[in-house]
């Protein structure tokens, strides 16, 4: 049995008077990809963001191996940086170039010499596919690019498992197989991710485990066979026909 | 030597207004309401809202009758010190808040605490960008050394002042060359903050120069 990477226990939040999540539980195992589906306005971009917290979580709790991260002593600068985060919007820093996107958390926060900091940063890029980018500013990157050295700001921490809020979402239909290609590959080689996104074909191919959430809980899990071909809840059946018929308007 | 002076003054004026007004600005955006309110805008509105004049009057002639009795340069530099740092304030306020919020959450994400998420993302973008407001309160700052000749410190205007009438009557032709020298120091320094503006522009995020030749 692999060894637990991520718990999440009867997690709710709420915005105001909404509630978003309403008590989710999951876990995520080591060398896993777990891929979140459902409509918009689920909450599953508020479930990524509780899990760093960068929202503040309302109750619950969540689990980094063995440690409660939501515990208030808890030092969550340290947590962050053992958790990678992908944004929907790549939010690279506008004024670094792309070495230096990747190697400002290595020297800022995990205090690593500029040298050794250089290295594992171009280590990153070339792992992206970016090795010959490094000085290029992110206005001058493609949306592909882009979120392709974000992918390597959050490998390059090294850390225990990546979330990716929708990373596809911002990006013209030819740059998005670039991105998921490089996800992909990190899938193979074993990183620890929570997806959420809207790529089916994605879910299908790559994902052990898919989380159906729907009005802020989770409805159905399962791995991709079981969700695609005998869906439980009419609502998962509907969402998935719907998805994959705008993919099929696509492909014509 | 009285246009030394008057470099010397603005130097000091924009230096404190800069150390002061980034805190204040910093404040202002990211403190709490008990920061805000009580720390960092009655500053911000006491110096704005009162004359230059009337600050340097405060300073130095309001002092000394409350026994604290500042030299006429330091009445100067706190008067229109802060004065610079109240409106510097609001030039970094504005460009902080013009930055992505996404930039914030993404320093955060990689473990960087709040302060170092300024230090080393928020505010070296906020910098760029408030240059060229803060060309404006250079000039500003220059010009307005003028007004401390009325506390009696021999900066370029009380330098002219001396001349007129230690030559009687050459006024017209004293003042044009004091207002000369304003003009030349302003416009040098507007010059240099202008290649510094460029010197540091993020590439590829300036507007694109529109081409539309065929």
């Amino acid at each position: 049995m692999a060894q637990t990477v991520l718990k999440v226990e009867n997690l709710h939040k709420s915005y105001g008077k909404v509630q978003v999540i309403k008590g989710i539980n999951f876990e995520v195992k080591k060398g896993e990809t777990k891929v979140i589906i459902g409509p918009s306005g689920s909450g599953k971009s508020t479930l990524l963001r509780c899990i760093n917290q960068l929202d503040r979580i309302d109750k619950g709790q969540v689990w980094l191996e063995d440690l409660e991260i939501t515990k208030s002593h808890i030092d969550i600068n340290q947590i962050r940086a053992s958790i990678g985060f992908v944004f929907q919007s790549f939010n690279l820093f506008t004024h670094l170039n792309a070495l230096d996107n990747v190697r400002i958390g290595l020297m800022r926060v995990k205090r690593i010499k500029e040298e050794d900091a250089t290295k594992i940063a171009i280590e990153e890029l070339k792992r992206v596919g970016l090795g010959g980018k490094i000085h290029n500013y992110p206005a001058q990157l493609s949306g592909g690019q882009q979120q392709r050295v974000s992918i390597a700001r959050a490998l390059a921490m090294s850390p225990k498992l990546i979330l990716f809020d929708e990373p596809t979402s911002a990006l013209d239909p030819e740059l998005i197989g670039e991105v998921l290609e490089v996800m992909i590959n990190l899938a193979k080689e074993g990183v620890t991710m929570i997806v959420v996104t809207h790529e089916m074909g994605f879910a299908r191919s790559v994902a052990n485990d898919i989380i159906f959430i729907d009005y802020g809980t989770i409805l159905e899990e399962g791995p991709p066979g079981e969700i695609f071909k005998k869906p439980k809840h009419k609502r998962t059946a509907k969402f998935l026909s719907k998805i994959t018929q705008l993919e099929g308007e696509k492909a014509k | 030597m009285g246009s030394l002076i008057s470099i010397e003054l603005a130097l000091a004026f924009l230096g404190l207004g800069f150390i002061v007004g980034i805190p204040l600005a910093v404040g202002e955006v990211y403190g709490n309401k008990f920061v805000k309110n009580l720390a960092v805008l009655p500053v911000v509105e006491f110096f704005r809202s009162i004359p230059a004049l009337v600050l340097l009057f405060l300073f130095y002639f309001g002092a000394s009758s409350l026994n604290l009795n500042f030299s006429p340069f330091m009445a100067a530099l706190l008067a229109m010190g802060f004065r610079s740092a109240a409106y510097q304030s609001q030039i970094f306020r504005g460009a902080i808040k013009s930055i992505d919020t996404g930039q914030m959450q993404a320093a955060r994400s990689i473990g960087m605490s709040k302060f170092k998420a300024i230090r080393y993302i928020i505010l070296p973008q906020a910098l760029r960008i408030s240059i060229p407001s803060w060309s404006n309160e250079y000039a500003c700052v220059l010009k307005d050394t003028s007004l401390v000749y009325a506390l009696g410190i021999t900066e370029l205007m009380r330098q002219g002042r001396y001349i007129v009438a230690r030559t009687f009557g050459n006024a017209i032709l004293v003042y044009i060359i004091c207002a000369l020298i304003y003009f030349v120091i302003v416009h040098l320094g507007v010059k240099l903050l202008d290649f510094l503006e460029e010197k540091y522009k993020i590439p590829g995020y300036e507007i694109k120069k529109i081409t539309t030749r065929a």
